[in-house]
């Protein structure tokens, strides 16, 4: 018997790094942890790039099924890998500065980023845990990386308990699901149901469970608890990377699962995506509200982010598949960028974190003033900026599902939203500065600034390229038709 | 004569996890018993899984739980060294002391 290891070659790629780079750092005299976050980076570009050469040629699967790679999976990995470099490249110059820096970090990132191209990639139930664990374990890890720093060590103690409940509750939901369907196989699981048509009762508890599991991975609503104060308490480039990576990879993680093995229990489904979203959004946007902490503050706007995705995933199409993908890949450079200008807050060399201390940015620093306004603008969702389209596709999708409520709850909840988001930039363009922040951004952070304002400034003009590639790969989740 | 089948397993291991998901949330003491609780939930669900595994004659089920078995002694050890960490740092493990972060 002989395997064809390329479908899973980016993967291997990242895990040979990692060890290589745990290797390095152990052997290697002296400070390690630049040279080892560069070269964290520069194996997600190559990993990159042999994912674009893998991925070609429909659907391929792997060691019986385990593991898939289709157009889907490499879009999501795609958005994982460029997530994780961006972020590495953003924690270069914070980590020496915070006299934090060691090695593992990077690894710790590469290993997350492994679970989650995993998960990504399950084609059964065994992976998708297997997956899940090998990124959570990494996570929580990182969140008290910062060990001596009282806050990072119990953002990571709040993060583990509640992400090993979650994981627990949704093993519970896999037991249930293997135990009435007698597989847990998605193909086959899809295949069951399409044939006996409705599910025994034990079944849909067990998809229950399984969302309740894996809503806590994408903090949304009523499993978000965990969010703002994990979020305030990581150190600043380990919240930019929760933000987006792990949240995109177990969003689509969510996308397949629901439209792959459950593909034909929408109706069971789709009510409670429909509640989930609707809580999520009302939540990231009237507790956002009252923050004065800018991390906590995106925590809350990442919540309600997370709803107006579901949104999308709530009628259960391919053209909501379409506009969730398209309002990740909008979303991953918009918070790229906000972490951008928020890890660039230093006033005397100390990290600031409070809304206030932005008062007078126009003034101080335009340019980052500018970069933070154009991502603000967008996450609002003001019309010519990206974060407008990536709502709109989201919410066409519903509408054309004839789920008005749905989208007419979405569009106020956006409007309450904005009230936080334009102020902000009121109070970088209107109020009067009370000190500047230090000068000398560095450069990778600047080029991080850089591409995702121009992306998500260009994205009306030229929304070809993503637009099609979200198309193909939402169609790679519906099989014929 | 009683028999035990299926049915009896389920709750048992219904019962486990219902423990521990109340062990994390109504426990005011020690986060010790926190990680006992996720322990406990684990545990039911290899009870569950064994339990269909024999019942369906596939082995699957085995298989599965020979993985969280191990994922477990992994999470437990990642567990306890954030615990440690977190003890150093302010001298208790009181679940009432892990509230500086609020809002």
């Amino acid at each position: 018997m002989t395997f064809n290891l390329i479908p899973v070659l980016p993967e291997l790629l990242v895990a040979a790094a990692a060890l290589a780079l745990l290797m390095l750092g152990v052997f290697r005299k002296g400070d390690s942890t630049r040279d080892a976050t560069v070269l964290a980076i520069f194996a997600m570009g190559a990993a990159l790039v042999t994912l674009a050469g893998a991925a070609g040629g429909g659907r391929q699967e792997l060691f019986n099924g385990l593991f898939v790679l289709d157009g889907f999976a490499a879009f999501a990995k795609g958005m994982v890998l460029v997530a994780s470099a961006f972020t590495l490249a953003m924690s270069l110059d914070y980590l020496k500065r915070e006299k934090i820096g060691r090695f593992e970090y990077p690894v710790l990132v590469l290993f997350a980023t492994l679970g989650m191209m995993m998960m990504i990639s399950a084609g059964d139930f065994l992976s998708l845990y297997l997956g899940l664990e090998t990124q959570s374990l990494s996570l929580y890890v990182l969140a008290a990386y910062h060990r001596d720093n009282q806050r990072a060590t119990e953002a990571g103690l709040k993060y583990f308990v509640l992400g090993a409940l979650a994981s627990g509750m949704l093993l519970y939901g896999v037991s249930l699901v293997y135990g009435f369907a007698g597989t847990t196989s998605f193909d086959a699981l899809a295949k069951l149901f399409s044939a006996h048509g409705a599910p025994s009762l034990g079944v849909v508890a067990g998809l229950v469970f399984v969302l309740a599991g894996l809503a806590f991975k994408i903090s949304a609503v009523p499993f978000h608890m965990w969010t703002p104060d994990v979020y305030e308490g990581a150190p600043t480039p380990v919240t930019a990377f929760f933000a987006v990576a792990p949240k995109i990879a177990a969003l689509t993680l969510l996308m397949r699962v629901l439209m792959g093995p459950f593909g034909e229990l929408t109706h069971q489904w789709s009510q409670i995506v429909t509640l989930i979203s609707i809580a999520s959004m009302a939540v990231g946007s009237f507790a956002a509200i009252s923050q004065t902490n800018i991390k906590r503050l995106m925590a809350y706007s990442s919540i309600g982010h997370v709803g107006f995705a579901l949104v999308g995933l709530a009628p259960g199409s391919d053209l909501g598949v379409q506009g969730v993908l398209v309002y990740l890949a909008i979303y991953l450079f918009m918070n790229v960028g906000a972490f951008a200008v928020i890890l660039s807050m230093r006033q005397k060399g100390r990290m600031v974190e409070g809304i206030a201390d932005l008062a007078g940015l126009s003034k101080t620093s335009p340019g980052m003033a500018f970069v933070m306004a154009v991502l603000m603008f967008s996450m609002a969702g003001i019309p010519p900026m990206a974060g407008f389209w990536g709502k709109f596709y989201v919410f066409m999708a519903a509408v054309k599902a004839g789920m008005w409520t749905l989208a007419i709850l979405g569009v106020l909840a956006s409007v309450v939203s904005a009230f936080y988001y334009l102020r902000i930039i009121k109070v970088m363009y209107f109020d009067e500065p009370v000190e500047a922040f230090d000068r000398g951004i560095d450069r990778p952070m600047r080029l991080v600034m850089a591409v995702s304002t121009l992306v998500v400034l260009l994205f009306s003009f030229v929304p070809g390229p993503l637009l099609t590639s979200a198309k193909v790969a939402a169609a790679a989740l519906f099989p014929a038709g | 004569m009683f028999e035990i089948g299926l049915a009896q397993y389920l709750t048992v291991a219904a019962i486990l996890f219902t423990l521990g998901v109340f062990g994390i949330f109504l426990n005011r003491k020690n986060v010790i018993i926190i990680m006992m609780s996720i322990e406990l939930i684990l545990l039911a669900v290899n009870l569950n899984l064994v339990a269909f595994s024999s019942f369906l004659n596939d082995l699957v089920g085995q298989v599965f739980a020979m993985f969280i078995l191990t994922v477990a002694a992994a999470e437990a050890a990642i567990g306890l060294a954030i615990v440690v960490v977190f003890f150093r740092n302010r001298g208790t493990i009181a679940v009432e002391e892990i509230s500086q972060l609020k809002g």
